[in-house]
């Protein structure tokens, strides 16, 4: 089974590299981009474990490991 | 007394600061392996600059489940004194030890210069040799040092007076270009609410001696050693 956990900053949180990426964008003309959150993606393969444990874990390994809670926040899927 | 720098894959600021507690200051001092789990009677820890770990994932988080960290963990709860500088002070954000978490810089530069500090609190185990309102000149050198809280956090911060440096001009002023890497109230020092934990991005060690060009960091060493002295 494999795993995408995607990090990316809160919110609230400024992220400047995001900005730096949208002016570029806008510098080529994309002017209707009107934001850019740049972030991280991690791809786990796991064995021997349960849709339910999955719940419980993903989201423990994401807030302690993966993501940074206080800045940033975190979603995921099943991929394969 | 005694002070222990504890040395990560990546460190690049161990012997530095080794060299200014041990040759400076003349204070027993000795390196201590994150792998270990002994912190060898140090009255002090010392977390180092550098670049723990090549800073992947996050800058200080790899370093932060070292085993070491958890004997470090356990001396801080207990009172012990723990000094972060720079990639020392994102191990300790990582580590809970401190509130809040680092950013990169605004200008999304690595900062490499002399910056002017205000002391904002000269009542901590690593300020007291110093004075409140008094400005330091020490350098950075950091890509991740633009501090961040939310609003809530940083009632907290102002509520218990745990911000101890502040970047500021040459006249000790708050302006907005003397906030070099666009930190949360201009925080460059930061204390635990039990005030025996400190995080800084300047180096200290690196500010100790006049061939350097500044000995404002020793406000830091001369405050702990005293404070040491004066509590066994």
């Amino acid at each position: 089974m494999k795993i995408r956990v995607l990090i990316s900053f809160k919110d609230s949180v400024l992220d400047p590299q995001g900005q730096t990426v949208k002016n570029a964008l806008h510098t080529l003309g994309y002017d209707y981009i009107r934001d850019v959150r740049q972030g991280k993606v991690f791809e786990l393969e796991m064995d021997g474990i349960s849709g339910e444990q999955l719940e419980q874990v993903i989201p423990e390994i994401a807030d302690k490991v993966l993501a940074n809670p206080i800045i940033e926040k975190f979603d995921w899927q099943i991929i394969e | 007394m005694k002070f222990g720098v504890v040395v990560f894959p990546g460190s690049n600021c161990d012997y530095d600061t080794l060299h200014t507690v041990r040759d400076v200051f003349e204070q027993d001092a000795e390196f201590l392996w994150h792998k270990d789990h002994d912190l060898r009677g140090a009255d002090c820890i010392i977390l180092p600059g550098g670049f723990s770990y090549g800073d992947y994932l996050r800058s200080g988080a790899i370093a932060s489940f070292s085993p070491l960290m958890q004997e470090v963990r356990e001396f801080a709860l207990s009172g012990g004194l723990v000094l972060g500088i720079c990639n020392g002070f994102q191990v300790l954000l990582e580590l809970g030890l401190l509130p809040g978490a680092m950013l990169r810089n605004t200008n999304l530069k690595f900062l490499c210069q002399h910056v002017h500090l205000r002391v904002e609190n000269a009542q901590t185990p690593f300020t007291r040799a110093g004075k409140e309102g008094q400005v330091l000149r020490i350098p950075i050198a950091h890509f991740d040092g633009n501090y961040f809280t939310d609003d809530a956090g940083q009632l907290e911060i102002e509520r218990n007076r745990q911000t101890v440096l502040r970047y500021c001009d040459a006249q000790g002023r708050l302006s907005e270009e003397s906030n070099v890497n666009g930190s949360r109230d201009h925080i460059a020092g930061l204390i635990n609410t039990q005030g025996n934990v400190m995080g800084m991005m300047p180096h200290p060690e690196r500010a100790s001696e006049s061939l350097l060009g500044s000995e404002d960091g020793r406000v830091i060493f001369r405050s702990i050693i005293e404070h040491i002295k004066e509590t066994g």
